[in-house]
């Protein structure tokens, strides 16, 4: 096997007496689907939020791609423009177009010819299939349109990884699905991804691992199926029986 | 106690046209009347005449002190904005402590205190700097601040610049809560959406933040700036020739004080009258841009 991408090694992240995430450890591989469940407050987005240091861990290490986060040394932004991230809330910038949401970074950090970083910004928009909404802003996109240009956004910065976080949660029933088809044609185009989502759909197709979490700490990690059809622990069962219905 | 509903009832559909003329502006046609009236006596009358003529001049000090004044305190404010919503505790407690202070020292006060003890004490340590690094000759005797102590020796700051200086940072404390408020309306996805692709924390500030914050700040900062043309009238405690203290001349000496007056207060509600409503124009385009 390869080395692994992410390592994560006895990670807690405490806000006063919340211990968010109380030590966890975790490796995901190269190409890898990720995708984490578990209840409300569980600390899902805390540990994705640690990957990508948007928050700093009270304790335990970090390495992406083989740089350890927590060294002073390192320069976090540097990881970052390496690790895509997708907001429930979408989070585009509302000040500028589609377009211009996928460009600025481009040129801000990767330092991108302006025509180079709007060439790339129009296949990304393409590959998330609304190159025409390309000149509107995004308080003139629907729910689906938006977290689409946020994921074009992330992909255009060409990360090794992408992190989502619960990307459909907010989104009305019917534009779920445009979103799903573009996450998981990501992972068939073999992009290593951690998505907390509870759409179970997404798993069962796209997820190499499924992992539950509960009161800060991994409960159970395995394959979909094994998840699905044989849940080791009563937690996981009662979490389950509540979502499969 | 409690109207009988049934009167409440009655009442409301006779409103209508009571309700249309109480929404008209009237303080606005008040004030055009008014204009009209003493501009028609302007024409007409010798007195007005001669004061609109002495007034002149103050019209401009007036003006310029507060363009300069006011560009000045924006920068500051912007500046300390920043430093109040930074995580730097350093930054963060010398903004504070700025603020604090500028807000609770009347402006008069702040005027007078920097013309008649920051000044002077600022200009002798330049010349006893330039003295001391003259006599040392370490660094040659034309150096800067050798230069500037022997120039500012004989030399002194004049009180219209003092009253800039003061007028800046008193108003650069109130643009910087300004400042400070715009850019903690702005949702901390904003940030965190930034810093995820990499930009660094002031790159993030510069392209995402600063952007979304500024349209939210530019009716507060306008009518900072309506206040700050009134409040430069506190210049003429120190003599600076505006508005207010050619008015305080011109009156003692000619004993008109209602006309003079007139003209004094006419001016500067000319300007602020047009300003605000440059003001509301502003807030209605950027709310329908949204
Ligand atoms: N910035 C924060 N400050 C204080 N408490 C927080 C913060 N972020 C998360 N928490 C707390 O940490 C716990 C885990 O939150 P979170 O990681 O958001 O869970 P999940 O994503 O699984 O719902 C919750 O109890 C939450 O209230
Ligand atoms: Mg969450």
């Amino acid at each position: 096997m390869a080395e692994p991408i992410i390592v994560i090694k006895d990670l807690k992240k405490h806000f006063g007496h919340v211990r968010a995430v109380n030590g966890v450890s975790l490796e995901v591989q190269p190409g890898e689907v990720v995708v984490i469940i578990g209840p409300s407050g569980s600390g899902k987005s805390t540990l994705l939020r640690c990957i990508n240091y948007l928050e700093v861990p009270t304790s335990g290490d970090i390495w992406v791609d083989g740089i350890h986060l927590s060294k002073k040394t390192t320069n976090i932004n540097a990881v970052r423009r390496e690790v895509g991230m997708v907001f429930q809330q979408f989070n585009l910038f509302p000040h500028l177009t589609a377009l211009e949401n996928v460009t600025i970074a481009q040129t801000v950090v990767r330092k991108r010819k302006k025509d180079e970083a709007i060439r790339i910004a129009m296949e990304q928009l393409e590959r998330v299939g609304i190159p025409e909404k390309a000149n509107a802003y995004p308080g003139q996109l629907s729910g689906g349109q938006q977290q689409r240009v946020a994921i074009a956004r992330a992909l255009a910065m060409n990360p090794k990884i992408m992190l989502f976080d619960e990307p459909t949660s907010a989104l009305d029933p019917e534009m779920i699905k445009e979103v799903l088809d573009v996450m998981l044609s990501l992972a068939q185009e073999g992009m290593t991804m951690v998505v907390v989502t509870h759409e179970m759909g997404f798993a069962r197709n796209a997820a190499d691992r499924i992992i539950f979490m509960d009161n800060g700490v991994i409960v159970e990690d395995t394959t979909p199926t094994e998840l699905f059809t044989n849940p080791k622990h009563e937690r996981t069962k009662m979490f389950l029986s509540k979502i499969l219905h | 106690m409690t109207e009988p509903v049934e009167l409440r009832a009655d009442v409301s559909t006779q409103t209508k046209v009571t309700d249309q003329l109480a929404e008209m502006p009237w303080w606005f046609l008040f004030i055009f009347l008014t204009a009209i009236y003493l501009v028609y006596s302007f024409y007409f009358n010798q007195t007005y005449q001669e004061i609109f003529a002495f007034l002149k001049d103050g019209f401009i000090v007036t003006i310029r002190v507060t363009l300069i004044a006011y560009s000045i305190a924006v920068t500051i404010g912007l500046l300390t904005g920043l430093a109040r919503v930074s995580k730097n505790p350093i930054l963060y407690n010398v903004a504070s402590v700025y603020v604090q202070i500028m807000r609770g020292v009347p402006i008069l006060v702040t005027i007078l205190y920097v013309a008649f003890v920051i000044t002077p004490m600022a200009v002798e340590q330049v010349n006893k700097m330039g003295v001391w690094l003259a006599e040392l000759g370490l660094l040659g005797p034309d150096n800067v601040l050798a230069l500037l102590g022997s120039r500012t020796a004989g030399l002194s700051v004049s009180f219209e610049a003092r009253a800039i200086t003061a007028l800046a940072i008193s108003y650069g404390a109130f643009s910087a809560e300004i400042f400070r408020a715009g850019i903690e309306s702005i949702g901390r996805g904003q940030m965190e959406a930034a810093r995820s692709l990499g930009m660094s924390y002031l790159q993030s500030m510069r392209y995402i933040i600063l952007p979304q914050a500024v349209r939210r700040v530019l009716p507060p900062l306008g009518n900072d700036f309506i206040a700050m043309l009134k409040e430069s009238s506190l210049v003429s405690a120190l003599g600076v020739k505006d508005i207010t203290q050619l008015g305080k001349l011109y009156a003692s000496s000619s004993f008109e004080y209602l006309k003079t007056f007139n003209i004094v207060a006419f001016m500067y509600l000319f300007m602020t009258v047009l300003l605000s409503l440059g003001v509301k124009f502003m807030e209605k385009r950027l709310r329908m841009d949204g």
